[in-house]
């Protein structure tokens, strides 16, 4: 018997699949949150920070049935999108949206701090040069927060790699088309003999989240340094 | 550069209002710390907006509060060098210097950043990253990128403050090489005294929030005589010396003077302490100092027990201290025939 089941093979190209594409789609969005929150005075910031965080103190579950009520067919958005023959439950659609949510509010988080730590005077150096307040954003204020947006995206993307509790419930457990790396070692400890499966997986997550951590810490070394 | 000023700004417990109309090229703000000149700079340049009153700018309104004009900060084209530089520390000395020029209108770049460059040094520098430049350097290219934007008028907030002075001193021929050269107006603020007689022609006294008194720096400064424990330096602008033995000779209008440091470019600043200027009654016969100079007492001042003298030597001016006694002595009175004596090596090179 191998390590690696064909199976497992597939868990963890779909674990990776939903990661990524969850951070790359989140990170636009969480710097205009992060933008909205440092930089702007609209009112109700309080509120829209609260409800960005929300998901960092909930129960996964609970983001998971919430968003089975919002996403399934009788859903507010899940009706939308179904006259588009849009499918979002117990799909790859699901199992990204779940995980984006849950991870957004770490991303935000650090990006954020990122940009608070840049002193505004570089912001205002760049307006008496003739930048306007996007030129300046875009040019001084974001690539000086690039290591903040880097760590937040390392952080959520390392979260999503163990997102369960969200996805299980609006993605479901579909071998081949959702079960993600710890879907899968949840059905082997919850069926007969898959102790040893589940060791290995388990192995397996030990040593992604490890290479994670490495090129997090490798990648902002090198940003230091320019 | 003609400057009209009408504003208001309350920040916190602090009121500012500022009121001036002004001619000139090379204006200074001046005052102590906490007393609104940076606030006044802000408006200026933008950055902060006025609770009321307009500013116009060569006839161009860059404020107005009743016609609901605030021209956003790149629209102004107001430069600003900032005390502590701000060089971005992601970009390299020459994306640094360019950031400005590429946002500026191509009919308005009349300055070459090659030319900028040349006159301030920085050829070595360019591919540099900012975090590796000492603070004179850094200042330097602060005020090139500035420069490079053809501000309609340049702001300098305290840009030699924090250098040490010599450095101070190193930087200061660059400034008047880049204001002379371009031809841009100046704002230039400071609380030192000797800084602003170097740099302006004029000077706005700022004090607790209000824009005190507008007069001429020399006014300044020898007003400031009259304070306790305050002395007066006199500033000399000499040209290139000859060689006199193992002394220097330099032209100063029609006197020469005799000192024993060389200067090397074409104008140079000496500064010459008011105290260190002997008054004799006629010429003395041998001396150990090497100037001697027939000049006509023009005005005199008594405060407590220091008198300020003026004398006109040729063409030029000098204030030279001494005490009550001493001129109840040599009988000075205004319009009296004198001779300054000042020693070699009593002239201190500033530039």
């Amino acid at each position: 018997m191998s390590f690696l089941q064909p199976s497992d093979l597939e868990a963890i190209f779909l674990s990776f699949q939903v990661a990524c594409t969850a951070t790359l789609l989140s990170t636009p969005l969480g710097i205009g949150v992060a933008y909205l929150l440092v930089h702007t005075r609209i009112p109700g910031k309080s509120i829209i920070e609260g409800i960005v965080n929300l998901p960092l103190v909930l129960p996964p579950v609970v983001v998971g049935y919430l968003l089975l009520v919002l996403f399934g067919r009788r859903g507010w958005i899940g009706a939308w999108l179904l006259q588009y023959d849009i499918q979002v439950i117990f799909t790859l659609t699901g199992a990204i949206i779940a995980s984006a949510v849950v991870g957004f509010p770490l991303l935000v988080r650090s990006i954020r701090l990122g940009m608070e730590s840049v002193d505004p005077a570089y912001r205002r150096a760049a307006r008496t040069l003739g930048a306007s307040g996007w030129d300046a954003f875009f040019t001084v204020t974001l690539p000086l927060s690039g290591r903040a947006v880097f760590a937040g995206m390392t952080l959520m993307f390392a979260r999503s790699l163990g997102e369960f509790g969200a996805t299980i419930i609006l993605a479901g457990n579909i071998p081949g088309v959702t079960q993600t790396i710890p879907l899968a070692i949840y059905e082997y400890t919850s069926s007969p003999g898959g102790d040893r499966k589940a060791l290995s997986l388990c192995l397996v997550s030990i040593l992604l989240s490890f290479v994670v951590l490495l090129a997090s810490g490798a990648a902002s070394k090198t940003l230091d340094r320019k | 550069m003609q400057l009209d000023v009408a504003v208001e700004k309350k920040q916190g417990s602090f009121q500012f209002a500022a009121q001036c109309n002004l001619t000139g090229q090379r204006i200074g703000l001046f005052g102590p710390s906490g007393s609104g000149k940076s606030t006044l700079m802000h408006l200026l340049a933008g950055l902060l907006k006025p609770d009321s009153g307009h500013i116009h700018l060569d006839g161009l309104v860059l404020f107005d509060s009743r016609a609901g004009i605030n021209l956003p900060p790149e629209k102004r084209r107001v430069g600003v060098v900032f005390q502590h530089a701000h060089l971005f520390p992601h970009m390299n000395v020459r994306r640094n210097l360019l950031y400005g020029w590429q946002r500026t209108p191509a009919e308005e770049r009349h300055i070459r950043p090659e030319a900028i460059i040349e006159v301030l040094h920085l050829q070595h520098l360019l591919d540099r990253g900012v975090n590796l430049l000492s603070g004179g350097e850094r200042q330097r290219v602060a005020l090139a990128r500035t420069v490079l934007t053809c501000p309609r008028l340049l702001l300098m907030d305290e840009p030699l403050t924090g250098l040490d002075e010599e450095l101070k001193y190193q930087i200061m021929p660059y400034l008047t090489a880049v204001f002379s050269k371009f031809a841009i107006p100046l704002l230039f603020i400071s609380h030192s005294l000797l800084e602003m007689r170097l740099m302006t022609e004029q000077v706005l006294v700022v004090e607790q929030g209000e824009i005190k008194r507008q007069m001429a720096t020399e006014e300044l400064a020898q007003s400031a005589w009259a304070a306790p424990r305050q002395g007066y330096v006199n500033l000399l602008r000499l040209g290139r010396p000859q060689p006199q033995g193992d002394l220097w000779q330099y032209q100063w209008g029609d006197v020469r003077l005799v000192l024993t440091e060389r200067a090397e470019s074409e104008e140079n600043i000496f500064e010459l302490d008011a105290r260190e200027i002997l008054l004799f009654k006629r010429h003395p016969e041998a001396t150990s100092a090497r100037n001697l100079l027939p000049c006509t007492v023009r005005r005199l001042f008594t405060v407590g027990n220091r008198v300020r003298v003026e004398v006109q030597c040729g063409s030029q001016q000098l204030i030279v201290q001494i005490v009550p006694e001493s001129m109840r002595e040599l009988e000075l009175a205004e319009g009296k025939e004198v001779v300054a004596v000042i020693k070699a090596s009593a002239f201190r090179r500033l530039l």
